[in-house]
Order: C-alpha cells, then sequence, then structure tokens
C-alpha cells in the first residue's frame, strides 16, 4: 500500500492542471448567487462534520492507546494489538456466542411471528376488528425500553408478580425469572415480540395489499383452499418483501439492541446477557478501557456491514432482486 | 374478492378473529394492569396479584411521586429537553433539507454522499462519547439533544418532498422578487406541515424515550432524565449489578413504580392517535426512498 502511495506522490506533484479561470470565476458567482442556499447548509454540514465524521476519526483510537490527555491524535499508535487482546480474550467466545443466539432466536421466532401476524390480519375482512387488533398490536413499539423493562420487573417479580406466579404455579415450579440465566434469552425474546411484532407487520401488510386479487379467484375456481392460496399466491406475492426485510435483519444481526439488554441485565445473568454492545459500555465506559472498547465497537461494525453485502449477494446469487 | 363458501374456511375466520382478538388484549393486558395498580392501595396490590379494577380507588401513589422533588425534576428536565430537541431537530433537519433539494447547486451530491455514508457508518458509542467529553457537554443536556440533532434518514425523506413540490410554486415566487428563505419560509413550510407535523411527533417521541444517551453522558443523578428515574424506581435493588445508581437510594413501594410507569407512558399514549393517523405511510415513505 506505501509503495503505491510513493509511486504516484511524483506525478501528483506536478502542478495539478489549472482551472480555466473561468471556471472559478463561474464558481464564484454560483456560490455568490446562493449564498444564502449555502448559509442555510451550514448549521447542517457543522453537525455532520462534528457529530458523525469527528467520532469516525476517533475510530482510529482503536489501533492507539488513547491517553485523554494527549488526545485522539498525540496518542501513540499500537497497531492491532487491541483486536488481538480481544480475539484471545475468553471473554470474545461468551460474546460472540451469547450475541448469535439472542440474533437467531430473534430471526427463527419474531421474524417469523411478524409474517404470521401480518398473514392472519390480511385474512380478516371485519375491518373493524382488523383495525382495532392494528392499533393495539402498534402500541408498544412506542414505549421506551425502560418502560418495557419495568412492566417485565412488576409481571415478574419475585414472590409478587403476576406472570411469575402464574407460570410457576402451572410448572409447579418456583422460578425466578428475572435472575435465573436460564430464562434471560426467553424473557428477552419475548419482549421482543411483544415491542415489535405488531409494528413489523407494517410493511408486509402493504405488500400483502399488492398482491394481484384476480390470481385469488383463478385459485378458487381451480378449487384450492384457504392454505393452499396462502401458500401458493400469497407468500411467493411478498416474497421480495420478505427477503429484503430479511437482509436488513441480518444486517443488523450483531445490534442486539443496547438499552433492552443493558436494562435486562443484572449480577447474576451476565454470563449470558453479555453481548458487543453492553461490553463496549462495560469496558469502555465504565473501566476506562477507551481504545480497546472502541476496537470491539469497530469489530462489530465491521461484521455487521459484511453481513449484510453478503446476505445481499446471496439474494442476488439466487436470482432474487437484493436490496442494492 | 375472496369468496368463503366452505365450512373450514368459516371456522378458520371464526379462529382467527378469536385469535386476533386474545393477541390484542394480551397486548394491552400490562398496561391495564399498570394503570389498575397505580390506583389502588398498597394493601391491595401486596394482597391480590392481578386485578384491573381496584376495589379500593387511591390516589396515594401519585401524591406521593408528585411531592418527590427529584421525580418533579426529572419530569420537568424530560418534557423541556424534549420540546427544544423537537425543536432543534425540526430547524437543522429543515433548513439542511431545503439547499439540498436545489438540484442544480454545486457541492450537493458530495454532501448527499456523505450523509448517505453517515447512515452505513458511525464512530460508535466511544468515540462519540470522548467527543462530548472534550466538547466539555458531559452532564449538560445539550448532550442528549445535539449527537442526534440530524436524522440522515428523516433528512433525505423530507429533501425528497421538498423535490417533489410543484417547481412553479417557486419559480413565480422569484418572480415577485422573494429571496430563497423567503420561499422556503412563506411557501414549503406552510406546505410542509403535515410531514413536519409527522416528523416532529417522532422527535418527540425518540428524545423522550431516549436511554442511552442520558446513561451515557448524565452522571449527575440530580440532572437525570425520566427515563433514568423509572430504571431505578423499577429496578428492585438486588438486580441492580450494573452501576450508575445512586447509593443512597431505598427502593419505592410497588404502586410507586405503577404511578411513574403511567407518567412515563401517558403522553405517548396521548399522541399516539396523531402518530398512529401518519406513521404507517411515513415508515413506507422511508423504506422506498431512503
Amino acid at each position: 500500500m506505501t509503495t503505491s502511495t510513493v509511486d504516484v506522490k511524483a506525478p501528483e506533484q506536478a502542478p495539478p492542471p489549472a482551472p480555466a479561470p473561468g471556471r472559478r470565476r463561474r464558481f464564484a458567482v454560483h456560490f455568490a448567487h446562493y449564498k444564502w442556499l449555502y448559509l442555510l447548509l451550514l448549521p447542517g454540514v457543522v453537525y455532520f462534520a462534528v457529530f458523525r465524521y469527528a467520532p469516525m476519526y476517533g475510530v482510529s483510537i482503536a489501533f492507539k492507546d488513547y491517553v485523554p490527555f494527549l488526545g485522539v491524535n498525540g496518542s501513540p499508535w499500537v497497531g492491532f494489538q487491541h483486536f488481538q487482546d480481544f480475539f484471545s480474550n475468553p471473554d470474545f467466545g461468551r460474546l460472540l456466542g451469547n450475541t448469535l443466539i439472542l440474533a437467531f432466536l430473534n430471526l427463527g421466532i419474531a421474524f417469523p411471528l411478524t409474517i404470521v401476524l401480518a398473514l392472519l390480519l390480511n385474512e380478516v375482512r371485519l375491518s373493524i376488528l382488523k383495525r382495532t387488533v392494528q392499533t393495539l398490536v402498534y402500541i408498544p413499539h412506542f414505549l421506551s425500553w425502560t418502560i418495557v423493562a419495568s412492566l417485565s420487573f412488576l409481571l415478574f417479580a419475585l414472590d409478587f408478580g403476576p406472570l411469575f406466579l402464574f407460570i410457576n404455579s402451572v410448572l409447579g415450579t418456583d422460578i425466578d425469572f428475572l435472575s435465573d440465566p436460564a430464562w434471560f434469552r426467553p424473557l428477552i425474546v419475548l419482549q421482543e415480540i411483544w415491542k415489535n411484532t405488531g409494528w413489523g407487520t407494517i410493511i408486509f401488510l402493504a405488500a400483502l395489499a399488492t398482491v394481484d386479487q384476480d390470481q385469488y379467484e383463478a385459485a378458487i375456481i381451480d378449487g384450492a383452499g384457504r392454505f393452499r392460496r396462502v401458500w401458493h399466491i400469497t407468500l411467493p406475492g411478498i416474497r421480495s418483501t420478505i427477503i429484503v426485510m430479511l437482509i436488513l435483519a441480518i444486517g443488523q444481526m450483531l445490534n442486539t439492541g443496547f438499552e433492552q439488554i443493558y436494562l435486562m441485565t443484572n449480577a447474576l445473568n451476565r454470563s449470558v446477557a453479555d453481548v458487543f454492545d453492553t461490553y463496549v459500555y462495560f469496558v469502555g465506559i465504565t473501566q476506562g478501557a477507551y481504545s480497546y472498547s472502541t476496537a470491539v465497537g469497530l469489530f462489530k461494525s465491521l461484521v455487521g456491514i459484511v453481513l449484510i453485502f453478503g446476505t445481499n449477494w446471496l439474494a442476488k446469487r439466487f436470482n432474487q432482486s437484493g436490496l442494492f | 374478492m375472496k369468496i368463503h363458501n366452505t365450512t373450514g374456511g368459516r371456522i378458520f375466520d371464526a379462529a382467527n378473529y378469536v385469535f386476533l382478538t386474545v393477541i390484542g388484549v394480551l397486548t394491552l393486558l400490562p398496561f391495564v394492569y399498570v394503570f389498575a395498580g397505580s390506583f389502588a392501595t398498597e394493601a391491595e396490590i401486596t394482597r391480590r396479584a392481578f386485578f384491573v379494577w381496584p376495589e379500593q380507588f387511591s390516589l396515594g401513589s401519585y401524591e406521593y411521586i408528585f411531592s418527590t422533588p427529584a421525580f418533579i425534576r426529572a419530569l420537568v428536565t424530560t418534557v423541556l429537553v424534549t420540546v427544544v430537541g423537537t425543536v432543534v431537530q425540526l430547524i437543522l433537519t429543515v433548513t439542511m433539507a431545503y439547499p439540498l433539494a436545489k438540484r442544480n447547486l454545486r457541492g450537493r451530491q458530495l454532501i448527499l454522499s456523505l450523509v448517505v455514508f453517515a447512515m452505513v457508518f458511525s464512530g460508535g458509542m466511544i468515540p462519540t462519547f470522548l467527543l462530548i467529553k472534550d466538547l466539555g457537554l458531559l452532564n449538560s443536556y445539550w448532550a442528549l439533544i445535539l449527537p442526534a440533532a440530524i436524522n440522515p434518514f428523516s433528512l433525505i425523506i423530507i429533501k425528497n418532498f421538498f423535490q417533489e413540490l410543484p417547481q412553479e410554486l417557486e419559480e413565480s415566487a422569484k418572480m415577485d422578487g422573494a429571496t430563497e428563505v423567503g420561499i422556503l419560509w412563506r411557501i414549503l413550510l406552510p406546505l410542509s406541515k403535515p410531514v413536519l407535523a409527522t416528523f416532529a411527533l417522532f422527535y418527540a417521541v425518540g428524545i423522550w424515550n431516549d436511554f442511552m444517551s442520558p446513561l451515557l453522558y448524565l452522571s449527575d443523578n440530580s440532572k437525570w432524565t425520566l427515563q433514568m428515574y423509572l430504571r431505578q424506581v423499577t429496578a428492585s435493588s438486588d438486580l441492580l449489578g450494573t452501576g450508575n445508581v445512586d447509593p443512597n437510594y431505598i427502593p419505592p413501594e410497588q404502586g410507586i413504580k405503577f404511578a411513574v410507569i403511567v407518567v412515563a407512558t401517558l403522553p405517548i399514549l396521548i399522541f399516539y392517535p396523531f402518530l398512529q393517523k401518519h406513521f404507517a405511510k411515513g415508515m413506507l415513505i422511508g423504506s422506498v426512498k431512503g
């Protein structure tokens, strides 16, 4: 890499072809003419420079030993040291496992449930029932994870919560759902289902509305039942939407939702609860290992980008329309 | 269009209707439980595991929280941050979207590409935290507002909206001698009121619900927002193994938890009908063009 930059340096040092004086003047005229527009643009550009691009530059501390008083620029380079430390740390395998298990549980349970709920809603012809159910199931999406976690704390409270009492009396057990590591993942998936399944149906319902209605009539004449119509007409009709949503979901796989996991993490379930996002917080913010945790965060976002492009490539390979 | 003449079809419909009704009720049930509990006496909450209507109506929990300075402070803070944050987001987004909607503006493509890149890649939690620290914004409410002041997705949607408005409007205004700023203020903004109202609602909900920013940037517990307060109140003390909690804190009675949840939820439920009117459309625009 370095050698090639040196090679091209010589021609670069030659003065670039000077822009025709007319061109420069034309830009000055353009600028003067649109000065108000450029002025309006300025705050937004400053925002992106400061709050979006400066942190991207700050990612360089993943390859440095960040010392607060030396700043991002002054801190010494250490190359891939933090990445090596992370990959050889026993935490790495645990974090990867926890993150992937939660991701696959969400992908394997919450994602299909969204499609099923959309299909069931789509079969409803009683429009008042459809609208009412939709209104109700969309609400949780707008509530904060703090509220979702608080409701869970109350409903599953030890010796107290209605769901604690109900489930334990049905199973004949005495499980403390909030601290038992075995129940952490089911709780997370349950919260995810309650909060976002309803909202997720919107996009599928919109796709379902575009499925050609004539095909159903033809299928009815051919004697196809309800389920065969769904299987052979409805599902193929929304296939491209399902694929796009799946690509998006896989691209987001490692984003396990910092707030949700953080709120449900406690001293007793850390072994299964720790995921990349919360690990970055605990190690970076509470323990002050800034460079190391930045390296962890960078690793996570790079894997995310690879995942989204990879799935998109796969979707195209199988002759489906990809996302881009 | 779909004819259902078979018995099987009718049974399916009936089962489906019952099932969906149950789903709807189950979604709502936690709220009903908390709402009922917030108006019940502490004795009743401890005695009855689950109820949707209190036997004895009591405002005790609300009287208690509204006489707690920490709660009042958190509530007032959150309302202020939400209002100011929404206004800042709207102003910054609109002023940036308007020039970017002008197809002949030089440098527009470059800026748009940088905006799109910022959607795909971000600096992440730690570099952003260090930036906020270096800017001296730790324990400042601006740290809750500025880092997310422009959402790239909504910027692009609003830009596209401006672009699709008929050009003739602007041209005729220009002939009447209106400036670019005048056109934005007098012609585009009135036309985009419904769109901007929708975005304002979404911004407000986002700021109101934000838990991560106060957790990261406000270590001073006298500055906590409602979400932080709510977490401290509802998480039972033995479960809080994870830092950022006031050490002098005494866990409250159950009824108080119920009441705080209701207060934190109520504004969202009040605005929900307005949100619902627009969000389906908004989400589809976002998915098609974002």
